[in-house]
């Protein structure tokens, strides 16, 4: 089971072409509750980057480093917040503002502390199998910020500005 | 099908992964390579040309394999990674555990 469109709030006001609003921040906002099921991410993540408006100069950035956050965020919800439990359900929030997107993943589990997320890089973890996916997260988005419970988290990605791409190994 | 096996050069065994390697499906590119493994092959490659994509789980699974291939004695190379992948190999240092090759070719060569 994928994602619902008639569950979306996809009809954002004020974007109905009129040119009073060219000139202010547009803000588009996505709204899912996902089924606890993984087979549903890649739908889901699919759906969201075709309705993030691009130019050539950010498409990376949300090819590689917004697409493989929001797939590791909802990954983790399903698997650890929810604990694969098929009557859970992940809530998905994506706001589109001009220079940056958001994305906030929540699920109902009892939260977890992300500062106990060893490093997966050092030479006794690199050969372990898990592991590498809040890392990927913290390389590749601006910020990333988790609630209290830490069962709710928010990625930010910078959309805007003369910097590089985050995470681009090379120099 | 996401994975195709085929027979490379001599005997190694070429496992194309098409669209993306991700918590979905990673399981059942562990099964077909394990299946070989029990078959008594040793040598695999794992090409890319036709991936956009993979995540840690992915990641993950191609760890947990080539330790499984390196401990009866085997060996699992990668080819052809795009431009992203190359990133996430480089970002999560895994570039340095396995030997990548920039086309089948190259990682058929001298296996």
């Amino acid at each position: 089971m994928g994602p619902r469109p008639g569950s979306l709030d996809n009809s954002p006001p004020g974007m109905d072409g009129s040119p009073d609003f060219i000139a202010e921040p547009m803000e588009r906002e996505l709204v899912f509750e996902l089924p606890n099921d993984l087979l549903c991410i890649e739908e889901a993540v699919e759906f969201v980057l075709a309705r993030c408006s691009t130019c050539e100069e950010v498409a990376r950035k949300l090819r590689l480093n917004f697409r493989v956050s929001l797939v590791e965020a909802l990954s983790n919800a399903m698997i650890y917040g929810n604990g694969r439990d098929p009557d859970k359900r992940v809530r998905l929030e994506v706001t589109m503002m001009t220079g940056r997107v958001t994305a906030r993943v929540t699920d109902q589990g009892t939260g977890f502390d992300p500062q106990c997320i060893p490093d997966p890089t050092t030479p006794d973890n690199l050969c372990r199998e898990g592991g590498r996916g809040l890392f990927l997260m913290r390389k590749l988005m601006d910020e990333v910020h988790y609630n209290d419970q830490g069962n709710s988290v928010t990625l930010v990605l910078h959309t805007a500005g003369p910097e590089s791409f985050r995470g681009e190994a090379r120099a | 099908m996401a994975f195709q096996v085929k027979r490379g050069e001599g005997d190694v065994t070429v496992v194309d992964v098409d669209g993306q390697l991700i918590v979905g499906n990673r399981q059942e590119l562990k099964q077909t390579v394990l299946d070989e493994l029990e078959k008594g092959e040793r040598k695999f490659l794992v090409d890319f040309t036709h991936t956009g994509y993979i995540d840690s789980s992915g990641l993950g699974v191609l760890v947990s394999l080539s330790k499984k291939i390196r401990e009866q004695g085997g060996e699992l190379r990668l080819s052809s990674l795009n431009e992203d992948l190359r990133t996430l190999f480089e970002l999560t240092k895994l570039d340095t555990l396995f030997r990548i090759a920039d086309s089948r070719e190259e990682g058929l060569e001298n296996f």
